[in-house]
């Protein structure tokens, strides 16, 4: 069963794991919001160095306001930033 | 065994690791063509073909292009993949354009109901226009209004939805873009001739996963009377990759 739904607050977790992850440096340690669960898939993490890539983990589009990611940002305050994230690399808030 | 030779691309891509040959390609008068040291040449519409040197294969192998072909060269040298099987695939990777997504926008345009089941699944509308989406894993397509705006990247490395709109340019793989594109993304479409109202709502979507998005330009308004493929005439890829609007008929 996924961890989270749709509104619930995530933050992403700090790492650098060895080897491939995909989760970008830039957005860890952010607050999100669930926005969409797209459901499970092969984690990329072990797909990447001939693994199976099981067991498979939720993945979440995690929305952002881009003026709590971006101390000085230029645009609007209502400006999104949206990303795809691995239910392992989300906490919730 | 394998003598081609052949253009460099990234590691662990087909499509652009095995690429055209150069040097065997003819060049087309008035053709503006990058040579393989990566400086522009301009042949004259009247260039006699006497006066320019003949064209030859300069590049060095650089690292990646090395690696790629020792790697092509072993999997065939073992019996798993063949050297045909690598041409097929360029050969697909290449037959894919643009026109393959501005069919499907169009199609979204003048059919609410494709529409809707292009938001909600994607890949399975898209399939219904008889295009082959069996390379792409999740296809996600959203939609650019009056009051909100997307646009796509992938900062880690170059994911695109390569299928329906073919190989990304290069600036969608540039640092420079993938880099400013999530923190700017305003003043990135500004630089593309795109000064978006404060009103809208920007939505950057960072492809980091097994999603491939699509974005649906509004259609323009004056194209009331248009037929679909005039429609999709005016569906450009930047468009799709939401750094620019669709064209508008008189404009261009």
């Amino acid at each position: 069963m996924p961890k989270f739904k749709p509104g619930d607050r995530v933050r992403i977790r700090v790492g650098s794991p060895p080897g491939h992850f995909r989760t970008p440096t830039y957005i860890q340690g952010k607050i999100g919001t669930i926005w969409t669960l797209y459901g499970a898939f092969r984690n990329p993490e072990s797909l990447a160095y001939g693994g199976d890539g099981l067991p498979a983990q939720f993945l979440y589009c995690v929305c952002f306001d881009q003026t709590q990611v971006w101390e000085k940002y230029a645009g609007s305050s209502q400006d999104k930033l949206l990303i795809d994230i691995y239910e392992h690399w989300l906490e919730p808030v | 065994m394998y003598q081609a030779k052949k253009e460099p691309g990234p590691p662990g891509s087909l499509s652009q690791g095995g690429g055209e040959i150069r040097g065997q390609v003819p060049q087309l008068e008035g053709y503006r063509s990058v040579s393989t040291r990566g400086e522009v040449s301009m042949y004259k519409e009247d260039h006699d073909h006497e006066a320019h040197a003949s064209i030859q294969d300069e590049r060095e192998f650089t690292y990646y292009a090395k690696r790629t072909e020792a790697i092509q060269s072993l999997l065939i040298e073992k019996g798993m993949i063949t050297a045909d099987e690598v041409r097929r695939a360029v050969e697909d990777m290449d037959s894919r354009t643009p026109a393959l997504g501005a069919r499907v926008v169009a199609r979204a345009w003048v059919d609410p109901t494709f529409k809707a089941r292009l938001l909600s699944d994607a890949k399975a509308a898209v399939a219904e226009l008889g295009i082959d989406t069996s390379p792409l894993s999740v296809l996600v397509a959203v939609e650019n209004t009056e009051k909100v705006h997307h646009m796509v990247v992938c900062t880690l490395c170059s994911c695109y939805p390569r299928s329906i709109l073919g190989l990304p340019p290069d600036w969608y793989k540039s640092l420079n873009y993938r880099a400013r594109a999530v923190v700017d993304p305003r003043g990135v479409l500004r630089e593309f001739g795109l000064e978006l109202d404060p009103e809208v709502e920007v939505r950057v979507l960072d492809s980091t996963a097994d999603m491939r998005y699509l974005v649906i330009p509004a259609r323009p308004p004056g194209t009331e009377g248009l037929s679909e493929e005039e429609l999709a005439k005016l569906v450009t890829r930047d468009s799709m990759i939401g750094v620019a609007k669709a064209r508008t008929p008189d404009k261009g």
